[in-house]
């Protein structure tokens, strides 16, 4: 069997400090099954060395190889040039919007992570109380499966801080004040009840109601947070709390 | 080979739709029909004033009005209120949380009823 060549350009976005943005083009011989990252990291390898761009773990779970493939946000390590391009094709390859770029592919989320750790999104959680809202389980890997039952079983939380969620959201564009899907989906699992800090964060004019219901952070989410869905329950919650306060019953209700 | 380019202005990159999913086309028309609705109400209490301003006023009024420019512009009025109207219904039930993971079936029966609507009412205002 011999393996299957495609030559593919690769138009990437480049941007040194106040420099002019422009994009450089890269024809590469690649195989269709080999990922978006594998080319760019060979376009650093072999043909710029002032390429920047950044990535760690290689395999889905560090959250740092986030671009705009074509406009739509990928973590470019699992999506193959096959799902993206074809022979004798262009792929783009831009960074995320709605974040200042620091260089090239790389952008500063800097203010993701700190409004991460500002609402307390812990790292791990009983598996247990794992919410998979609309992924059925359907296999033991899954949590809903036989891990379930284990009192002690924790698991990492599902979002890995991509941002790719903020960088879809058409609001986090226009609205810099907006705490964005990823920030809203972090207390969304927490749940605001009894929690007054949480919930002012999410019950106000930059949080839960300033969504518009594009869904395009849960279109993009490559991690199964689902913080569309999180976020109108987070509505919900705050709604509920708010009769619950109009009927002079509080926090504890 | 390289190429300049300038970074797309925030309005321009709303409009990157296309590449996105239905609830990205969903919000983009609702914006768009709401931003037609808020003009039309402003032309329409414009030309209703009109009205105060006496019998004669009040028949150029009316012939204005019958003409097929005006009958289509009132079509496309219908459109947007009823794809506004019938997907705000949506935004109200999953903002309560109701049937938020079936979001993409709701807008396209709702997208469908109001095509159809708007289909309902164009054959009875151009064919009357
Ligand atoms: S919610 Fe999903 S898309 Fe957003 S930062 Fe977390 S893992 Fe990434």
């Amino acid at each position: 069997m011999t393996a299957e060549v495609w030559t593919v350009t690769f138009r990437v976005f480049r941007r040194k400090g106040a420099e002019a943005p422009h994009y450089d083009f890269f024809r590469l011989e690649v195989s269709p099954d080999e990922y978006v990252l594998d080319a760019i990291e060979r376009i650093w390898a072999f043909h710029d060395r002032s390429l920047v761009y950044r990535y760690a773990c290689h395999h889905a779970t560090c959250g740092a190889c986030g671009m705009r493939v074509n406009s739509v946000e990928k973590l470019t390590c699992i999506t193959t040039i096959r799902s993206v391009a074809r022979d004798g094709g262009e792929v783009t390859v831009e960074p995320l919007r709605n974040f200042p770029v620091i260089s090239d592919l790389t952008v500063d989320m800097g203010d993701l992570y700190r409004s991460m750790e500002a609402v307390h999104y812990p790292a791990v959680s009983p598996v247990a109380a794992a919410p998979l809202p609309t992924i059925p389980a359907k296999d033991g890997i899954s949590p809903g499966g036989p891990l379930r039952e284990e009192p002690d079983a924790h698991r990492l939380n599902d979002c890995i801080e991509c941002g790719l969620c903020v960088s879809a959201c058409p609001i986090a564009t226009t609205t810099a004040g907006y705490l964005g899907p990823a920030v809203l989906a972090a207390i969304q699992f927490q749940g605001i009840s009894g929690k007054p800090a949480l919930a002012g964060l999410a019950d106000c004019e930059d949080g839960v109601w300033r969504c518009h219901s594009a869904y395009e952070c849960t279109a993009v989410c490559p991690s199964l947070v689902d913080p569309g869905w999180r976020i109108m329950d987070l509505r919900k919650q705050a709604i509920g709390r708010r009769f619950r306060r109009l009927f002079g019953r509080g926090e504890t209700a | 080979m390289s190429v300049q380019t300038r970074s797309p202005s925030r309005a321009a990159q709303w409009l990157n739709f296309p590449h996105r999913g239905v609830g990205m086309w969903a919000f983009a028309m609702n914006r768009l029909s709401a931003l037609g609705l808020a003009v039309y109400l402003f032309l329409h209490l414009f030309l209703l004033r009109q009205l105060a301003e006496g019998p004669s006023a009040f028949d150029r009024f009316i012939s204005l009005v019958r003409s097929p420019l005006f009958t289509l512009s009132e079509w496309v009025v219908v459109v947007g209120g009823l794809y506004h109207g019938l997907n705000g219904v949506r935004v109200i039930l999953t903002s309560l949380g109701v049937a938020v993971p079936y979001q993409r079936q709701m807008f396209w029966i709702l997208f469908g009823i109001a095509a159809l609507g708007s289909l309902a009412f164009a054959i009875r205002m151009f064919t009357a």
